[in-house]
This record gives C-alpha cells, sequence and structure tokens, in this order.
C-alpha cells in the first residue's frame, strides 16, 4: 500500500514518496517521511515491513556517517548503494531477513546524477526511472510512455503529477499526499508536497 | 532493581543463566556471559546494560538449550516451549492526543482471553516517571514486563547521566530492546506519552543525527507555556513489537481503536479546554467500548502537563450508558413536545 518512485534527469534524480504510515486497515499518520538522508547529496526511500524500515535505513545513514567520520569524505552513491545491498544480502539468509524495498538516489561529482532499485531479495540495478508499491504496476508505463533522458526539472514534476493522477483515479487506497524531493549538485532540495486533490 | 545494577550488584544465579544475544552488534562488546567480572564495570562507557536473561529468543543452535531440554522435548520444537491455556486476544481500546493543555491518555480497564473477561479491572495506562505515561494493549503480560524494562532502564539512565532521557529517545530504547523479539509471540503495542521538559537530541530520521549534547539541565519547567524549540513539550510516539516507531498527535491502538477514531477524528482540535478534552477522550473510549466486545469495564484517564502527570478518578462506562440513554431519551420527548407545540400553534 506505500509507493515510491523516482526519476534520474540530465543533472538531477526527482524522488517521491507517499505519507501513509499504516497499521492493518487504519491510516496512523499521515505525514510520515519515507526518506532518509545519507549524506548530502544521498537519499535512501524505504518501505517495507513496518519495524525493519526505519532500523534497516536508520543503520544504513549511521554507517554511512560512520565512514564519513573515518575518512574524512562521503560514500559515492553507487558505492553506497552497494553497500545497501550488500548488507540486505547478508541478512537475506539469516534468520532475520529485512524485508524492505528501496530506491536510492544520489548525485556523484564525477558520475552525475543515479537512482538505483532495490528489493527486498537484495537485487540492485542502476534504472532511469523506478517505482516501488502496487502503485508501480499502475504507473511504470506512464513512465516508460513519457520518460526522456534529457527531461527538464518541471518536466519531470510534470510526469510526476501524472503518475499520481493516475493513482489518485485507479488505486483502491487513498494516498492523500506525497513527500518531493529533488537532488541536484547543490544537494538536496525540498519541493511542494504534491496532493492527490481530493482534500 | 535499578540500584543493584549501578552499585554492580551481581546475582550469581542469574549470571549463570546468561545467553549472548547474537543480535546485538553493538553489545556485544558489553557482555561475555562466561567471564566472572562485574557487569557494572565492564560497560563503564555503554548504555546497554539489558539484562541477558531477557533476551532468550530461541536459537535453535544454541548448546546451553540443547543441554537442558529433557528427552520430551524435540528440538524442533525450541519455538514452542509452553502451550497456552487460552487464546491470546488483544482486545483493548487506548488513546492519546496531544492540544494546546498537554497530553491526554485514555483507556478501557477489560483484559480479555479470549471471550472471557479475565479481569474487569485492569491498569492499562501506567506511568513511569513523573512526566512519561506508558498506555499499553497486545498481551497482557508483554506489556507489563515491558513496561518494567522500560521504566527500569530510564531509571538507569537517570542515575547514569544525571538528566532524564527524552520522550524520542526512550521510544527509541524501547523499539531497539523490543527488537530481537521480532517474529516471535511478543505482541506489545505501547503508546508514551510524555512531556520533554529539557531540549534533547533532534531524534529526526531525516535529520543528520549529531553526537549528544552535553545535557545541559535546565529545570525551568515553568517558563515553558509553549514549547519554542520541536524538542520540548508534549510527545506521543506509539511503539510496537513489530518494531514501527511513529510520533504523532493523536493515536489509538486495539481492537476497539477504530471505533476510537471515528469519535476522536470528528471532534479533535488543537485549541480545546482541559475539560472539552477530557470529555472527548472519555466518549471516545465509552463509543469503542459500547461496540467491541473486547473493550469495556471502566476508563481510565491521564492528563500529562509540563508539571507531570495527574489521574483522573476512575469512570464506570455502565454508568455513562445509562445517562447516554436517558439523555437521548430526554432529547427525544422534548423534540416530540416541540412538534406537538409547533403543530397546535
Amino acid at each position: 500500500m506505500e509507493y515510491l518512485v523516482g526519476i534520474q534527469g540530465p543533472d538531477f534524480v526527482l524522488v517521491a514518496a507517499d505519507n501513509v504510515a499504516a497499521s492493518s486497515i487504519l491510516q496512523m499518520k499521515h505525514d510520515q517521511d519515507k526518506m532518509f538522508k545519507l549524506s548530502e547529496k544521498i537519499l535512501l526511500l524505504c518501505v517495507g515491513e513496518a519495524g525493519d524500515t526505519a532500523q534497516f535505513a536508520e543503520y544504513i545513514q549511521k554507517n554511512l556517517q560512520l565512514y564519513k567520520m573515518r575518512n574524512g569524505y562521503e560514500l559515492s552513491p553507487s558505492a553506497a548503494a552497494n553497500f545497501t545491498r550488500k548488507n540486505l544480502a547478508d541478512y537475506l539468509r539469516s534468520r532475520t531477513p529485512y524485508h524492505v524495498n528501496l530506491l536510492l538516489a544520489g548525485y556523484d561529482e564525477t558520475d552525475g546524477p543515479g537512482l538505483y532499485y532495490m528489493d527486498y531479495l537484495s537485487s540492485l540495478s542502476k534504472a532511469p526511472f523506478a517505482a516501488h508499491g502496487y502503485g508501480a504496476f499502475l504507473t511504470l508505463s506512464i513512465l516508460d510512455q513519457h520518460y526522456k533522458p534529457d527531461l527538464t526539472r518541471e518536466e519531470a514534476v510534470d510526469l510526476l503529477k501524472k503518475c499520481i493522477e493516475e493513482l489518485r483515479k485507479r488505486f483502491i487506497v487513498n494516498l492523500p499526499s506525497f513527500t518531493v524531493r529533488l537532488i541536484d549538485k547543490e544537494g538536496i532540495h525540498d519541493l511542494e508536497k504534491l496532493s492527490s486533490g481530493a482534500k | 532493581m535499578a540500584l543493584e545494577d549501578i552499585c554492580g550488584f551481581q546475582d550469581t544465579p542469574l549470571h549463570r543463566k546468561c545467553f549472548p544475544a547474537s543480535h546485538f552488534e553493538d553489545t556485544a562488546t558489553s557482555f561475555d556471559c562466561y567471564s566472572a567480572e562485574f557487569r557494572g564495570l565492564k560497560k563503564s562507557g555503554r548504555d546497554s546494560g539489558i539484562p541477558l536473561q531477557f533476551f532468550i529468543p530461541s536459537l535453535p543452535n544454541s548448546a546451553p538449550f540443547n543441554h537442558r531440554s529433557t528427552s520430551h522435548f524435540s528440538p524442533s520444537k525450541h519455538s514452542v516451549t509452553v502451550r497456552r491455556p487460552f487464546p491470546l486476544s488483544h482486545g483493548t481500546t487506548t488513546l492519546g492526543f496531544i492540544f494546546q493543555g498537554g497530553v491526554i491518555a485514555a483507556a478501557d480497564t477489560r483484559a480479555s482471553a479470549g471471550g472471557l473477561v479475565a479481569c474487569p479491572a485492569v491498569h492499562k495506562i501506567t506511568p513511569i516517571h513523573s512526566h512519561l505515561v506508558v498506555t499499553s494493549s497486545g498481551s497482557g503480560a508483554d506489556c507489563m514486563l515491558w513496561e518494567r524494562i522500560l521504566a527500569r532502564e530510564i531509571r538507569l539512565y537517570q542515575l547514569r547521566h544525571r538528566r532524564c532521557l527524552s520522550i524520542c529517545g526512550t521510544a527509541k530504547l524501547l523499539s531497539f530492546m523490543l527488537h530481537p523479539f521480532k517474529g516471535t509471540d511478543v505482541c506489545v503495542a505501547l503508546t508514551l506519552c510524555g512531556w520533554d521538559k529539557e531540549a534533547g537530541n533532534t531524534d529526526s530520521s531525516f535529520i543528520t543525527d549529531n553526537s549528544s549534547s552535553a545535557g545541559f539541565s535546565s529545570q525551568d519547567v515553568s517558563a515553558m507555556a509553549y514549547p519554542s524549540s520541536p524538542n520540548r513539550g508534549p510527545k506521543l510516539i506509539y511503539v510496537c513489537s513489530d518494531g514501527a516507531r511513529l510520533q504523532g498527535d493523536v493515536f489509538s491502538v486495539g481492537s476497539g481503536s477504530p471505533y476510537a477514531y471515528g469519535v476522536l477524528d470528528g471532534r479533535l482540535r488543537w485549541n480545546l479546554s482541559k475539560e472539552e478534552a477530557v470529555s472527548l477522550a472519555r466518549e471516545a473510549v465509552f463509543r469503542a467500548t459500547h461496540r467491541d466486545a473486547y473493550s469495556g469495564n471502566n476508563v481510565d484517564l491521564f492528563h500529562i502537563t509540563a508539571q507531570g502527570w495527574s489521574r483522573r478518578k476512575r469512570e464506570e462506562l455502565k454508568e455513562e450508558y445509562y445517562r447516554d440513554m436517558e439523555r437521548r431519551t430526554k432529547t427525544v420527548g422534548e423534540r416530540k413536545r416541540e412538534t406537538v407545540l409547533y403543530a397546535l400553534g
């Protein structure tokens, strides 16, 4: 019932996540932030089983901060994604696997923007656009249709709005609002929260 | 209990039963169950003095367990050691919300075991310290135990660091203590309702966490009518044995929670007066107990402000029900009289 989406442009990555924290049939919170800041230019979007999300994401977050403290510089998005995947893989065949689905978005000085898709079976793939959740079934075709590798920021936000409109129309679960953030060479920027229309 | 630990008092039979908790990579350095050293000395720099005998999620490969088991138990049945005499049920209605006058915590008092009312007068809201109260739902025994463990750890923190742990910190501590039991039958859903008295750490998951500030203990609670920094003032955090940890303005937990939400969502506003807030909480619990079979009997109400918690006298909901009935018949009667008068005049 949760939704994550990421769109990579030529010099930015746009990411959005829904804001609902649910427990069986109830919305416990409608302003939950599912994005974790791993470093100045890396965001981890994390959904999945109730406790595992925060636990795993914070574990990765603290480890990356420790790396920065020890070595004086931050890990690149690619290295961070691979580190995350390795941790997921290590726990996968233990007695306590983490059931989390992730999107890692970041901007690297040398490689530029990057969006990495990871799932709970610890697969990792760098992708131009990606989504998680039931909403992904509804929106991936829209992303396929309208995505261009050189899309501008406005076009990316419009594409995101199209996806959210589709969810509002066809998804049986009501996801009233979405946190939207953009990463570029200046860092992480908060964009205006997108609501699905019906207040 | 907490003082024992500070003094390093070692109770040797307990020590012998220690198992290494293999999940906790961060506490791995703090114990060695075969060492005879005082646990207090060993963890001089560490906070995690959680007694190891609590961490007994069954480890199928752990040698001590196997040695202990008799021939009646087959090794594969480690996880089910005792058959439950009655079906576990999580029937309850608890709620908490923040408003301008502080935090209200309310709960019913019925403990159900399947279809039986095991006890009609249970305390589901427990004070942990002067400014923190915990409402519990889930398995009664688990909640009682974990509340006690939490109180112990908070007190230990207070003795060691000479300041109160923030509510967010308490919630995180509880969440981390419950994590090894995820996937087992431990069922605990606690709502921490409290008032943060002094500026603590920012515990937002989004902001990079700075190392803990040197605790400048400002005890002037009276100056804070309304918190200027986000870390002071009323707090409401829901912690669950699944691992969920949510901070919010209103939470209701238990089988009666949907009914309670129905009442709360309609009438809850920030600028309620204390009387209005109390009556709203009572109404919400009352309506939930009316519809939910597993909630009922009485309602307990706590109000937490900057001065601490205060408990309202426990009220029987049977009386409330009859009062409600009377009110309805009265309004129906009045309306009938009005229509008659209107028809005449």
